[in-house]
This record gives C-alpha cells, sequence and structure tokens, in this order.
C-alpha cells in the first residue's frame, strides 16, 4: 500500500484542496453575484480576466507567481513586509497559487447559477420588502445551491489534480510542498512504476468518484426542482 | 512558367536529398552550448539539427514509448548505456561529449563567497537542487554536501527543481538565494555572467559524464553520423569547453 511518504503527499493535498476550496467560495460568490448582476462596461474584461487560467498553460501561472512572489516582485515585497516571509516554496504559496488557478472551476458555475435565477425571485423578495442582503442570503444563496455544489466539487477536485503549477512554484518539500500529483511525477520519472500506478489509479479513481457524484447529484436536484415548478 | 516551378520543386529536392535532418535530444544543461554547435553544424555541413531540450530522465521514458529522437545527448553515462542494452540504442557509439561542472551560484553578487563557505554558515532559508533521483546535476549536489559533512544540517532547506533549468529558476527569481546549478548556465561565454558562484571541487562529487548515442530510430542516417562525428571536431570542443565544461 502507500508509503509514509505518499501518504503525507495525500494530506497535504487533501488540506491544500479543503483550504482552496473554502477561500475559493468566499471569494469567487461575490465576483459571481458581481458579474451576475452587474451592466458595467468591465463585466466582459473581469469575466476574461477570471476564465485567464482556462487557456494559459500552467507553466505562464506558475512563472509569473515566482516573479510576482519572489523578494524582488511586488506581491513578495509586500508579503515580506507584513513579516510573512516569501510566499514560494510554502503551503501558502501553493494556496494562492491554487485559487488563481482553479478560480473559473468556481465563478464559472456560481456565476452561471446566480444568471440563472433571473431577476424575478428577487423582484419578488424586493415587494415583501426583503433588503438587498436579505435577498441574496434568503432567495438567491439557496436557489443557486446546484451552482454552489458544482463549484465546490469542481474547485476541489481542480485542486487535487493540479500539477503545473505546484510544480514550479512549490519546490518539491515533503510536508509542505509536495501533494500527489507531484510524488506521482517524481515516482514516474525515477521509473517506480509500482508507486506511480498507485497514485494515478487513485487519482483517476477520485476523479470520477467526484464528477459522478456531482452529475447524479444535479442531476436530481434538477430534477426535484422540476417537480416542484409543476 | 510551369516548368520553372518545376525546375525549383525538382532542386530543392535534390538538395534535401543530400542535406539531412537529425532530431537530437539534448540534456536541458548542454541547450546553450548545442545551439551554437547546431549553427556551426548546420553552416559546414549543410544538415540541420533540430534540438528538443529536457531532463534525461523523461527522454529515457519517451525513447521507451517511440520518440523519434535519433541522437541523444544525456546528462550522464548511464542513460546511454542502458538504451545500448534494451536494444533503443545503436550499440558501441556512445562516447562522452563533456563533463559537467558543478557550481554553487547564487544571483547576488557578492553572496556565495570563493571558498563556498557560505554552505556552513547557513546563512540562507532556501538553497536549491535539482532532484538528485531525476537529474545528475541534483545527485552531484548531494554527492558535496555529504563530503563536505553538510547534507543533514542544510536538508531542510532543500528546495527541488525539477530539472536543472528550473532549479535556475528558482534561483534567479531570488526565491532561492543560491543553489546548486550547472557551470555552463551560469556563465555563457557570450553572455556577462551575473551574481556570484563557487565551482565546486571535481573531488567533492562523482564526475558527471555526459554520453551521447545513435539511438535505433537514427540508425543509418548520414546525418546523424555526421553530428557523432561533429561533437568531436575541435570546432566543437572549443565550444563545449568555452562553457565550462570539462572533457
Amino acid at each position: 500500500m502507500l508509503d509514509a511518504d505518499d501518504l503525507q503527499a495525500l494530506r497535504l493535498t487533501a488540506e491544500l484542496a479543503s483550504v482552496t476550496t473554502v477561500l475559493l467560495l468566499l471569494l469567487g460568490t461575490p465576483i459571481a453575484w458581481w458579474l451576475a448582476r452587474t451592466r458595467s462596461r468591465l463585466k466582459g474584461a473581469v469575466a476574461a480576466l477570471v476564465a485567464l487560467p482556462l487557456v494559459l498553460p500552467p507553466t505562464v501561472i506558475g512563472f509569473y507567481l515566482l516573479m510576482l512572489m519572489g523578494p524582488e516582485g511586488p506581491v513578495g515585497r509586500f508579503t515580506s513586509m507584513l513579516g510573512w516571509g516569501l510566499l514560494p516554496f510554502t503551503f501558502w504559496g501553493l494556496v494562492v497559487a491554487s485559487i488563481l488557478h482553479s478560480l473559473p472551476f468556481v465563478v464559472q458555475p456560481l456565476h452561471q447559477a446566480f444568471e440563472a435565477l433571473g431577476t424575478r425571485p428577487l423582484e419578488v423578495a424586493a415587494t415583501l420588502r426583503a433588503s438587498s442582503w436579505d435577498r441574496f442570503v434568503t432567495v438567491a444563496l439557496p436557489l443557486a445551491r446546484p451552482g454552489f455544489l458544482t463549484a465546490a466539487v469542481l474547485g476541489f477536485a481542480h485542486t487535487v489534480g493540479e500539477f503545473g503549477v505546484v510544480l514550479m512554484i512549490g519546490g518539491n518539500i515533503p510536508g509542505a510542498t509536495r501533494v500527489l500529483s507531484v510524488a506521482l511525477y517524481g515516482h514516474v520519472e525515477a521509473m517506480d512504476y509500482g508507486k506511480a500506478h498507485l497514485l494515478a489509479a487513485g487519482l483517476a479513481g477520485f476523479g470520477f468518484a467526484v464528477m459522478f457524484l456531482l452529475y447524479f447529484l444535479n442531476g436530481r436536484a434538477l430534477r426535484s426542482q422540476g417537480a416542484g415548478h409543476v | 512558367m510551369n516548368r520553372l516551378v518545376l525546375a525549383g520543386v525538382l532542386s530543392l529536392m535534390a538538395w534535401s536529398a543530400q542535406a539531412d535532418q537529425v532530431q537530437v535530444a539534448v540534456a536541458a544543461n548542454f541547450a546553450g552550448p548545442f545551439q551554437k554547435i547546431a549553427a556551426d553544424f548546420a553552416a559546414d555541413t549543410g544538415h540541420t539539427a533540430v534540438a528538443i531540450t529536457g531532463s534525461t530522465g523523461k527522454f529515457y521514458t519517451q525513447i521507451k514509448s517511440g520518440a523519434p529522437f535519433e541522437v541523444l545527448l544525456a546528462a550522464d553515462d548511464e542513460t546511454p548505456k542502458k538504451l545500448e542494452d534494451e536494444g533503443l540504442a545503436v550499440k558501441g557509439q556512445h562516447f562522452t561529449y563533456a563533463r559537467g561542472t558543478l557550481v554553487l551560484w547564487s544571483a547576488k553578487p557578492g553572496f556565495v563567497d570563493s571558498q563556498g563557505q557560505v554552505l556552513s554558515k547557513g546563512d540562507f532559508n532556501h538553497l536549491a537542487l535539482a532532484n538528485p533521483k531525476l537529474a545528475p546535476y541534483g545527485a552531484a549536489a548531494e554527492q558535496a554536501l555529504k563530503a563536505l559533512g553538510l547534507y543533514d544540517s542544510l536538508l531542510p532547506k532543500f528546495v527541488q527543481g525539477d530539472s536543472i533549468a528550473q532549479t535556475l529558476q528558482f534561483i534567479a527569481t531570488g526565491n532561492a538565494e543560491l543553489g546548486f546549478v550547472a557551470l555552463s548556465q551560469v556563465a555563457p561565454p557570450d553572455k556577462p555572467a551575473v551574481g556570484s558562484w563557487w565551482v565546486v571541487p571535481a573531488k567533492l562529487y562523482a564526475p558527471i559524464l555526459q554520453d551521447a548515442t545513435v539511438l535505433k530510430k537514427g540508425e543509418g542516417k548520414p546525418a546523424a553520423a555526421a553530428l557523432m562525428k561533429y561533437l568531436r571536431s575541435d570546432k566543437a570542443l572549443a565550444v563545449i569547453k568555452a562553457y565550462g565544461y570539462g572533457l
């Protein structure tokens, strides 16, 4: 079975994906809400910016993060000034990278869910004198639940599956930045195919299981919503 | 008009039949010198050498999976031998084209002293090296640190690059204050070298013998044979030396 090093990588990956997903939902919800509601001319630019990690090779993100978060970069100067030190080669550096890299996977399902609500439920709530915060929390959020489920699952799974960026800014440190995908890569490169198969099959199985679960649950949610409307 | 085009096409075909192309898998540390050698090679022989740079371990896996490389310039001497034993390289062709030189390098001027004392002082957060399991220069760095008796104390400061090129990036961006790379990377002859470095004494690590070999896909190809010969020409040797390799 998995040896101690790989178990450590597994634990680290679970931590990274969990922390990243929570932060992504907190950050992604206001962005998605703004994108769904705004009439600003900036909407297109912001949406494109959020979607950028989908089309950029991970090495571009990794390369720029190394520069930005390094001692000469603006982010690096800022984190040093705050006494946090530099982010590359640390767990929190991976969190920052993962948030950037998985942002579209969270914002896009939320954006679509909020847009699908239309204006009607919120207008009805407004006529009942619900404040805008109240409308958001008690009307929009519950109705957008399938969107949140999709966003959380995709954000988590995409962080688990991330490789290029973490390889570039992680430095392969056991217990801090050696996540499953990097450990797997090391096994493949060192031609330790037995260990590699174990991790690769595990990741493939995990990927299938979460995606299957997602489609299953969302399919059910849609059916029950449909039934509710009838 | 048509006849003119036909003549053009025919002469082009005749030319391309003579001037051959060779696909060369080049170890990342040798990318710089190879670019120069390939330019000279093209000018002198008419053949074109197309370089694919990467890590030797990755090349090995790719060659086993049928990659179309015809010549391999490895970062070690084991991989070409292994490929020969497995019937993926032409027997008896491999030879050492360069001997690698390990340096401890920092992007900051004056950070690394000429004796490498900075290592025992330990006044840094991160020491970068290439993954010793995958890269010969990483293994050499590990040996040197062990020989200096500093391996255990510095281990918590290690950050590992996937290849020697990535290791250089960690140091060049200042994220690691210093690290072990190839001399050819930090002191190329055509560019002013920056930062500070210590050439690690050769007695501290096993020689990094970089071997070249003709792969099965390049067997009998004139351009492949010509390149193997050219790598041993005085012109090529001068370039290799200028980049800080031993021979």
